[in-house]
């Protein structure tokens, strides 16, 4: 299991990377949509964690091209601000939508759920 | 005491905007008006323009008509005194015709003889009458023949004025006078120059009773006063107010004019009065009528009182019919301004709960980003500690953590709450199902039609679609139609409610009651703003704020409407909304 993180607070990810570590998940991050991109392109991963708004490209749009990369691959928004149609998009694309700030437990039970469903399909 | 009940009575039905602020500074709040001050304008106004022309159009009436009515009174004066004075000229015209024919056509021998002279006398008598004697007088003054009830023969009158008037002017009429008889009479003289240069003056008494007949015979009544008067002011002819024959008037003599002329003078007894004289030709005498203005005024002044009663009267109802309007019209126009105030307060309080929201959204998601830091960095620290044996297991510093962690979450769930605040002042865009919708909103009036017996009746087309819309935008047009529908059945009514596909793009919603009915002139305003039927409870807000979100919508509204059956209110909504107004949407959330 192989996590990509995607936050423009490098401060918020870093932490959240080094915190799913101590429980054993492995987690990249990112702190722009190009390096996603790039890093995706490198390794495989199995689920994206996406803030929903971000400079340049949001959260929603480098899912999409995520998505053609890694067609397998399942995705989580984080975002701070609850609005109906971010909702909406991402919730039809199949993918969970989470508020910030949110507690690791959460996450993590979420991260498990979406995975073992793949397994399950898979 | 009756000033307080006047108070009471102004307190009492003194207008309701009479009292009201002046507005502060004009033109700040849009308007704003004076109502005291449009009042009395609109009062001014009204009332000059349409009383003064009134009194205008009166007073040139009363003119007229004055003039008119002098006219009336002056013309029989005037009459009376043209028609008498060519009688009276006739008459002595006559008699002096006469006696010149006599001494013209016979000599001083033939009129010396008394014989002659007497049946002369006589046949003048029987001929015209009013002569009471009759005498031949020659160039000297001697009286040298007399016929008549005196004896005056070989008098002589020579030394008297009016024969040497007679010698200066051939013909001689003498004031009325007393003489010898001591009854009122006067004489005609007249001068014949014969061929051998003797002087003969035949000189006639008149008796002056028929004269006086010509006069009193005019049939006035007592207010008006006809005489003759010679040109010392005696009078020649009894007077009603001025007694008997040689009284002197009390009036000044005129000056001389052989038409009639009148003016207005004040009679013995101050009254206002008439005087209209005329001089008969060749004769010292005068005639002279004083009419009283009194009685031929009468009916001037009844006419002048109806005017001005007239006048009384339309004044006092133009004032009040004009009173009354002015204050319906500017209670009118305060009862307007009042709703207007009270609906921009709304407006206005509304705006700022939405910016409120607003803000309060914009502060919730600035604040959570820097709040999640927080999370996973105390988190990060709590990890370390329960994690690793690094530090050890410190309880105090995990307690620490814990805390800064349960108050993040506070922190959360308070943003979460705001956020969640702010989603409803945005446009909510939803797939929709308008039967439920529909069946929520008759749910809120449930109770109120069992308690007025009013039969509701659903008929729902299959296949309604699932519509994009604001579902509690559409629950508020649905809620404001239905209720106006309750308000107009009677107890007992009927409401029908059907739902319909007439396009697959469209879902059509009608609303039919059989209460009272719109009336065909109220029927074009009843989606103005503030326009209410429902006098003291509607704002008159409702249908047209219904009228605003069904066109937000993308919808329409349409009313069907008879007095007295019913009314149809249809609601037509798009399926799938326009782009534009999504984008609108979609901006309202970013």
């Amino acid at each position: 299991m192989r996590i990509l993180l995607v936050d423009d607070e490098l401060e918020l990810v870093s932490a959240l990377a080094e915190r799913l570590a101590i429980r054993g998940i492995a987690a990249d991050y990112a702190i722009t949509g190009d390096q996603a991109l790039r890093m995706a392109g490198e390794n495989d991963y199995d689920l994206a964690v996406l803030d929903v708004k971000m400079p340049h490209v949001s959260g929603l749009e480098l899912w999409d091209q995520l998505h053609v990369l890694h067609p397998r691959m399942r995705c989580i928004f984080l975002t701070g601000h609850t609005s109906e149609r971010d909702f909406q998009a991402g919730t039809r694309a199949g993918a969970l939508y989470l508020l910030k700030p949110l507690k690791i437990e959460v996450l993590i039970q979420n991260i498990r759920q979406l995975l073992e469903s793949q397994g399950k399909i898979g | 005491m009756a000033r307080n009940a006047l108070v009471m009575l102004w307190e009492r039905f003194k207008p309701a905007f009479w009292d009201a602020d002046d507005p502060s500074e004009p033109g700040v709040d849009g308007g704003g008006f004076n109502y005291r001050r449009i009042w009395k304008l609109v009062v001014l106004l009204v009332t000059t323009v349409s009383v003064v022309p009134l009194l205008v159009i009166t007073f040139m009436d009363y003119n007229l008509n004055r003039k008119a009515m002098q006219a009336d009174f002056v013309y029989p004066i005037n009459s009376l005194l043209s028609n008498t004075k060519l009688s009276l000229a006739s008459f002595l015209q006559q008699r002096q015709a006469v006696l010149e024919f006599i001494v013209a056509d016979h000599s001083l021998e033939e009129l010396s003889d008394e014989f002659f002279l007497h049946e002369l006398y006589h046949n003048m008598k029987a001929a015209f009458g009013g002569f009471v004697d009759v005498g031949l007088i020659d160039g000297y003054g001697k009286q040298l023949a007399y016929v008549g009830p005196f004896d005056l023969k070989g008098k002589d009158y020579s030394e008297q004025d009016w024969f040497a008037e007679v010698l200066d002017r051939r013909v001689f009429i003498s004031d009325v006078f007393l003489g010898f008889r001591d009854v009122p009479h006067f004489v005609i003289a007249v001068k014949r120059i014969c061929y051998d240069g003797t002087i003969m003056i035949l000189r006639a008494t008149i008796d002056t009773e028929q004269f006086f007949n010509l006069v009193q015979s005019l049939n006035l009544r007592a207010t008006t006063d006809a005489f003759l008067v010679n040109r010392q002011g005696v009078l020649q002819t009894p007077s009603f107010s001025h007694g008997d024959v040689l009284n002197e008037i009390s009036y000044p003599v005129p000056p001389y004019s052989d038409v009639p002329v009148i003016f207005e003078i004040e009679d013995i007894r101050q009254n206002p009065a008439y005087m209209g004289y005329v001089y008969v030709e060749n004769t010292p005498f005068i005639f002279m009528v004083v009419k009283q203005q009194q009685e031929m005024m009468r009916n001037w002044w009844r006419l002048r009182m109806e005017m001005f009663g007239f006048l009384l009267i339309s004044v006092t109802c133009i004032v009040a019919v004009i009173l009354t309007s002015a204050t319906v019209l500017v209670r009118r126009i305060y009862e307007a301004d009042r709703k207007r105030s009270i609906a921009l307060h709304t407006v206005e309080h509304t705006n700022k709960m939405a910016s409120i929201g607003r803000l309060a959204a914009g502060v919730a998601h600035e604040i959570n980003n820097p709040l999640a830091v927080i999370n996973e960095k105390a988190g990060l620290i709590k990890d370390i500690f329960s994690f690793s044996d690094k530090y050890g297991q410190d309880k105090k510093l995990l307690s620490l953590v814990d805390s800064i962690l349960m108050s993040v979450e506070r922190c959360s769930a308070i943003t979460h709450r705001l956020l969640g605040f702010a989603r409803h002042v945005d446009v909510q865009l939803e797939q929709v199902d308008v039967v439920q919708t529909v069946r929520d909103v008759l749910g809120f009036l449930d109770k109120e039609a069992q308690y007025r017996d009013i039969h509701v009746s659903l008929d729902i087309q299959e296949n309604v679609p699932m519509i994009h819309t604001d579902k509690g935008q559409l629950q508020q047009v649905l809620l404001n139609i239905v209720n106006n529908a309750f308000a107009a059945v009677q107890d007992g009514g009927m409401i029908a409610i059907a739902l319909d596909v007439p396009q697959p793009s469209e879902v059509q919603i009608s609303i039919t009651d059989n209460g009272c009915g719109i009336s065909p002139e109220n029927m074009k305003r009843i989606f103005e703003p503030f326009f209410s039927t429902k006098s003291k409870q509607g704002t008159g807000l409702g249908l047209s704020i219904t009228y605003g979100l069904v066109k937000k919508l993308g919808g329409l509204i349409h009313v069907q409407s008879e007095l007295g059956r019913g009314t149809t209110f249809t609601v037509t909504l798009p399926v799938a909304r326009a782009q534009k107004e999504e984008e609108s949407a979609n901006s309202a959330c970013g």
